[in-house]
């Protein structure tokens, strides 16, 4: 079985299914809220304009919401088809946020869905409010979760290493729920995403416009959305600059990877835009960027909080800088290999009933431990990320990050001076934008997973030893199924959406 | 308090959980048997959209409950996760495919520019409803009739077939579990609707359907308790942790736990009187009858499959490699932060009666179907 082809279909699997399912799940966690504003007016002003704003942007919800949930299930079960190691030896610790989604999130978004799509004639208005509300809470609460056990794989914290079971186990769960990589994960993954809600009903409000069509009911949207997005825009940013500092102190490489930094640097300069030499490998001589614009110092305030203050690149992670006093991966693995072998000889003494080898085995492993992660790696270039895609997401995250609070507060200005209409390239603009929402969003993520490999957890477990012992051609297989499904439902969904914002609110 | 509750008395809690919760989807699955009813009972598009709408209100718990019984394996017996799901992958692969078609078909299926027209859309019903029923059944017999894996010392699963699981679906057995929930979820199905909509042309096709899909079901059924009844099964030494075969195992397990085999006869009872209640004697409310005993059956399986020292995912391969409820589970801290959590179902399930009664005080009638929020339907 050639198991580095396994891993590498897998990681393209899950990748591709985080991908698709992460294209819907913005929107819904923003267009929740929004709707949910939506219909607060409309029952606090009893204006069925109001109302029938409200049931328009529902309708683009649910079918949304439907293809979020198709592509939510196969996450789940992933981590046990295709990494089913990983399953075993973490599960004690990251099967409890997922089944505490399922209790507290999943059931109060299934309960009130129903109430919120066909409860308009069934409960009260208050009753009906109330289940958008609880979809829009339960939506987000989802999000909470996930993020908790995403953060705990990018830092792991609050629990401690079986060597009898070979397994990771729960310790604290405060720990892991109040990890801060997880709250930081929560609040950028969650404020971005009402950003692209907020993106996104600006956008179609500004189709309407420009097709001089539901006037009225364009700049009404426009209005609440533009301020929800400004307002999360801005704490987007604020917030993005938190989890980079946070990215600084706790995975290293991934930032030294963000930023292109090969050499670490004291003061470290900020790139403000650059084109990566692609011929560059870690070790190498040769220059970092084939071009590059430059802030210097900046990254020294950003990742220490502390002017001329020394970032570590990726030459002083991989291969140590003792000046420096940093331990680099290539002294890890060695220690790594001798706490994967005192395990082996552990397992081995146990099994055969000698204690006292036991005993001396488990100790030359204790000491060895925190590079157990370490030891499953061939070189130290296996523990640095893809540097071009870590960098150019990051930077086109920043980017496009920039520019919608500008967008929003456009939008804003020019609704109160009541000129929207016409205001052609506005228009055009935000209708763009809808887009560059998603890019962005996706741009975030390809970041956060691809900027921390090969680590599934960080330094603990690489996703060469995660994944599932299967025939490489299994998981290609139904990697082609879900690509051709999934494209197959996402052309429909947009066929759908499409019609439906054609057809516009129903009178 | 709980956290002084020794290990075996929350991997025995955990294994109830789980076993509640899937109990609770197979008595959800009415939704999937109401997406086959589609083909049988409806004559026209009314029908089908007053069948799609009525069971289109309740599919995301159905869903939902799914993920929740995934969820839980997963916090409580990791290891059933990891071996199950990495080892007989294209079962659960196949499964979960048939879920996917499934959550889109309800909300596209009568929406325009929906790409594959209505049909497609329940076609992806029809298969998620039999041929994902099927599967889920095969899966769970092979609690009983074991699968072929070994455990590495890292528990490491290597399975021991080409096909991952998907022998499970040739083995008697399991073939007939996974019929008779079919017919189940069919029977389920066409109570349901009987009680939730409005139309008495179709509900009295579904009241036939109701008892006919009830007399399908009992050839698998009665094939199924016998087999369970006289087959070997999977015995663990409680000294040792030792997995050897027994002959009458199940047999054993039911007459040393006599609460199960009156659950198992409860449930059975249930189910049959939904139905007859529905079918002879014109009453509307069998779905709460056959769905109390669907949950009944489904809890005294599990039993029967977990507990009195039963390895209950067995590997044929390796009898040591086997499962327990106490050598697959989470430690004692992770059971235990669980159950805390788990103090919160009764709030879940508490506001889903309250909505569930809310959303159904009223019976879903033709009328509806072109109101004023017509366009709002599935």
């Amino acid at each position: 079985m050639d198991l580095a082809s396994t891993v590498q279909w897998a990681r393209a699997q899950f990748a591709l299914t985080a991908m698709y399912h992460w294209i819907f799940v913005p929107l819904t966690l923003g267009l929740s809220f929004l709707v949910a504003f939506f219909e607060s007016i409309y029952l606090s002003t009893g204006n069925p304009e109001w109302k029938r704003l409200t049931k328009f942007w529902m309708t683009l919800f649910g079918v949304n919401f439907a293809i979020g949930v198709a592509t939510g299930i196969i996450m789940e079960f992933e981590f046990g088809t295709n990494w089913s190691n990983y399953s075993w030896m973490v599960g004690d610790i990251f099967g409890a946020p997922l089944a505490v989604e399922g209790i507290f999130a999943f059931f109060l978004e299934a309960t009130f869905f129903a109430v919120m799509f066909f409860g308009w004639e069934r409960v009260g208005k208050g009753f009906h409010l109330f289940s958008t509300w609880m979809v829009a809470v339960g939506s987000n609460l989802s999000a909470l979760w996930i993020l908790i056990a995403n953060g705990w794989m990018q830092f792991p914290t609050g629990m401690a290493f079986n060597p009898d079971l070979a397994r990771f186990e729960m310790r604290d769960i405060w720990a892991v729920i109040l990890s801060p990589v997880a709250l930081d994960k929560f609040m950028h993954a969650t404020s971005s995403s009402f950003v692209v809600g907020s993106l996104f009903v600006v956008g179609v409000s500004a189709l309407f416009l420009l097709q001089g069509r539901h006037l009225t009911m364009a700049k009404r949207s426009m209005a609440v959305a533009a301020v929800f997005g400004l307002i999360s825009s801005l704490f987007v940013g604020i917030n993005g600059d938190e989890s980079a500092y946070s990215v600084a102190q706790r995975q290293p490489m991934k930032l030294a990877a963000m930023e292109g930094l090969y050499d670490g640097a004291a003061p470290a300069p900020l790139v403000l835009g650059g084109i990566i030499n692609p011929m560059k490998n870690p070790g190498d001589a040769g220059s970092d960027f084939l071009a590059v614009v430059k802030a210097p110092g900046l990254l020294s305030l950003l990742a220490e909080r502390k002017l001329g203050a020394f970032v570590p690149g990726i030459n002083d992670l991989a291969f140590g800088n003792p000046a420096r006093q940093i331990v680099g991966a290539k002294e890890r693995i060695a220690s790594g290999r001798i706490a994967v072998r005192e395990l082996a000889s552990y397992k081995e003494a146990q099994a055969r009933g000698d204690v006292q080898a036991a005993a001396q085995s488990l100790a030359g492993f204790k000491t060895h431990e925190s590079d157990l992660g370490y030891g499953y790696l061939k070189n130290p270039l296996d523990a640095v990320p893809p540097v071009a895609t870590t960098f150019y997401s990051f930077h086109l995250m920043v980017v496009l990050g920039t520019l919608f609070p500008l967008l929003f507060l456009l939008v804003l200005y020019h609704l109160y001076q009541g000129d929207i209409e016409r205001c052609p390239w506005l228009n055009r603009a935000s209708f763009l934008f809808l887009f560059l929402g998603y890019i962005a969003s996706q741009a975030g993520w390809v970041l956060a997973e691809v900027g921390r490999q090969p680590w599934a957890i960080q330094n603990l477990l690489p996703v060469g030893v995660a994944a599932t012992p299967i025939a490489a051609g299994n998981v290609k297989l139904t990697f082609f199924i879900f690509l051709t499904l999934f494209t197959a439902l996402l052309i429909a969904e947009i066929g759908i959406m499409a019609r439906q914002i054609k057809i516009g609110p129903e009178d | 308090m709980i956290g002084n509750l020794d290990q075996k008395t929350l991997q025995d809690i955990w294994w109830l959980i789980a076993s509640l919760v899937g109990s609770l989807f197979l008595f959800l699955t009415f939704v999937q048997g109401g997406q086959t009813l589609l083909f049988t009972v409806a004559r026209n598009e009314l029908d089908k959209s007053l069948i799609v709408n009525s069971i289109g209100r309740k599919w995301e718990l159905t869903f939902t409950t799914l993920v929740l019984f995934g969820g839980a394996l997963f916090a409580a017996f990791p290891l059933f996760y990891a071996t199950s799901f990495g080892g007989a992958y294209w079962v659960w692969m196949l499964i979960l495919f048939t879920f996917i078609g499934q959550a889109v078909s309800f909300e596209y299926r009568s929406k325009p520019g929906n790409l594959l027209g209505a049909k497609t859309y329940e076609g992806f019903m029809f298969i998620n409803g039999s041929l994902g029923l099927l599967l889920i059944g095969a899966a769970v017999g092979t609690f009983f009739t074991g699968s072929s894996f070994v455990l590495n010392p890292y528990h490491s699963v290597a399975w021991q077939t080409p096909f991952h699981g998907l022998e499970a679906a040739t083995n008697p057995f399991n073939l007939g579990l996974g019929l008779f929930l079919v017919f189940l979820a069919r029977t389920l199905g066409a109570l349901y609707l009987v009680n939730n909509l409005d139309h008495p042309p179709l509900t009295g096709r579904c009241r036939r359907a109701a008892w006919n899909n009830f007399l399908c079901s009992l050839p698998f059924l009665l094939g199924v308790l016998a087999g369970l009844l006289t087959m070997r099964g999977f015995a663990v030494d409680p000294a040792t942790g030792q997995v050897s075969m027994e002959v009458g195992k199940y047999l054993h397990n039911l007459l040393a736990m006599p609460l199960v085999a009156m659950l198992l006869l409860a449930g059975l009872s249930g189910v049959i009187w939904g139905v007859i209640s529905v079918r002879f004697l014109n009453q509307d409310g069998g779905i709460w009858f056959a769905g109390l005993g669907t949950v009944l059956v489904g809890l005294a399986l599990f039993s029967l499959a977990g507990y009195h020292h039963t390895a209950f995912y067995p590997s044929v391969s390796d009898l040591q490699s086997s499962l327990t409820i106490h050598n697959a589970s989470s430690s004692h801290y992770t059971l235990t932060a669980m159950t805390y959590v788990a103090l919160a179902v009764p709030l879940v399930v508490a506001y889903i009666w309250y909505v569930w009664r809310q959303m159904d005080a009223r019976k879903l009638s033709p009328a509806e179907m072109d109101g004023e929020y017509a366009k709002e339907l599935y």
